[in-house]
């Protein structure tokens, strides 16, 4: 579990976040969405400590990211697998080497065992025969679930994915959305992605973090997202003419 | 007071850049991987223009050469004290910045904006360890470059004035000799070290720090070879100043 307390962050004048305080759940896989700019993944990279909040606390399992030392911090991190938007795959290293790559850096198996492990992952996000492609030769899609499969081949215990599906059509994208969420389900990992696609929230919000102007305005799951009155969440989640539609249709039957 | 940021954040980072050693392993093969990028691809450029800017050294020489009280054992002694004092170190150096600190800085760039960088360090691994160090590593090894480029560019103007029949090679090869002072090798490999130092570490913090996209990454790698070549001829000043006044 990961627990966010009254975070602030401002860059030179503009404050970006304005006291965010929330908890990102165990074994489920915890949205946080909003208009670009609203502060996701300013609050994204707080959590990862790529950004030092300039107030407030992030707790990992009740031990504050800000007070643990540096061999702490670096234990950490050893947890996390991160997803980035545009992958950050390393291009000059094949699929296998991207995927082997946290396993080389921390772990003291056998090479043998180390691939053993990269072949396991790679199949389980469905990719086979791709071992010694470089990223540049694969598509996006699958550019993408290397990537998951770098995030979790050293068994993380927390997952961030940065709009995890930007960039993708619906069908990969709906892929790519499943397959976090069975991981998350699977290995039992904290979960968190940034994203400001409705399908996702549909398809996997567990929770649902609503930012607006830097300000948390709302938090549930999926179904109370539809259902709530909260102006800022039906301005968000009405503004796409697909989710128009659907409110018309609702509020026809309703009458 | 921008300039003293700058300054700043290069020294700090160089602390960064010795600190929280990569797995020796894997640093052992990012050595070799950089050797052959900066060192073993650079060879054949280094020895082409080596060689020829030899041969040019001894082609000027002779021609100018009128008096004929004036000893042709100038050429060599001209051609040797040329390239080891001044050609080989500095300006294979220049060439250097263009090609090796262009490509650091834009490789570092791209890095900067694809994220990598930003996956380095999520993953707890201190990133200007993983991706300098191994840089300035390989570009100890430059002062093997440098000698090679002396070596060639001494052959390129022997072939020059002997095949060129502006001197015989008895004469050249006594020229070489003449007045020969080991000091300026020291001086020579001394400089290039420092070099090699700027080379390694100055792009690598245009590319590090830089922020934007892909414009600004051609703009950065502008700037490096700019600062590159600013710094090695202030240098080169300071050390001739130093060891040679």
């Amino acid at each position: 579990m990961i627990k966010v307390e009254n975070i602030h962050k401002s860059f030179g004048q503009e404050e970006i976040l304005k006291g965010i305080s929330t908890t990102f759940e165990r074994g489920k896989t915890n949205l946080i969405i909003g208009q670009s700019g609203s502060g996701k993944t300013v609050l994204l990279k707080c959590l990862i400590g790529l950004f030092k909040p300039d107030e407030g606390f992030i707790y990992y399992e009740d031990k504050a990211i800000q007070k643990m030392n540096d061999e702490e911090q670096r234990v950490l991190r050893e947890e996390i697998g991160m997803l980035f938007q545009g992958g950050a795959l390393f291009d000059s290293m094949t699929i296998e080497e991207n995927v082997m790559f946290p396993l080389r850096m921390f772990s003291k198996q056998k090479k043998s065992q180390m691939l053993d492990r990269v072949n396991e992952v790679l199949k389980r996000v469905n990719l086979e025969d791709v071992n010694k492609k470089f990223p540049s030769e694969i598509s996006g899609g699958m550019q993408k679930r290397v990537s998951i499969a770098r995030a979790v081949v050293n068994n993380p215990k927390y997952l961030f994915c940065d709009e995890p599906n930007s960039g993708l059509d619906p069908k990969t994208a709906t892929l790519i959305d499943n397959l976090i969420q069975e991981i998350t389900h699977e290995y039992n990992i904290t979960t968190v992605v940034v994203t400001h696609d409705m399908n996702s929230v549909m398809e996997i919000g567990e929770k649902v973090v609503l930012l607006k102007k830097g300000k948390l305005v709302w938090q549930g799951d999926n179904q109370e997202i539809f259902k709530t009155d909260n102006e800022d969440v039906t301005q968000f989640v009405y503004s796409s003419d697909l989710f128009k539609k659907i409110r018309e249709v609702q509020l026809k039957e309703k009458e | 007071m921008k300039y003293l940021e700058d300054i700043g954040s290069y020294f700090l980072m160089l602390k960064r850049v010795f600190s929280s050693f990569t797995k020796r392993s894997v640093l052992r093969e990012l050595i070799f991987k950089e050797l052959d990028d900066l060192i073993i691809d650079s060879l054949g450029i280094v020895c082409f223009i080596s060689f020829f800017v030899g041969g040019v050294i001894a082609l000027q020489t002779a021609l100018n050469l009128n008096n004929p009280l004036i000893p042709k054992a100038l050429i060599g002694f001209a051609t040797r004290q040329s390239i080891i004092l001044e050609f080989a170190p500095t300006f294979i150096s220049i060439i250097m910045a263009g090609k090796v600190g262009s490509f650091i800085t834009s490789s570092l760039g791209s890095m900067r904006v694809t994220e990598q960088i930003d996956a380095l360090e999520v993953m707890g691994i201190n990133s200007l360890n993983y991706l300098v160090f191994p840089k300035i590593v390989a570009l100890m090894f430059y002062p093997f470059l440098i000698a090679l480029a002396m070596f060639l560019g001494i052959l390129g103007g022997w072939m020059a004035g002997v095949y060129g029949g502006f001197t015989s090679s008895t004469e050249f090869i006594s020229g070489l000799q003449d007045d020969f002072i080991p000091f300026h090798l020291f001086y020579a490999f001394l400089k290039t070290f420092v070099f090699a130092f700027i080379l390694a570490t100055v792009p690598s913090w245009q590319g590090y720090y830089m922020k934007g996209g892909a414009l600004e990454v051609g703009k950065a790698s502008t700037n490096s070879f700019v600062w590159n070549s600013v710094l090695i001829i202030l240098t080169n000043y300071i050390i001739t100043q130093l060891l040679l006044s």
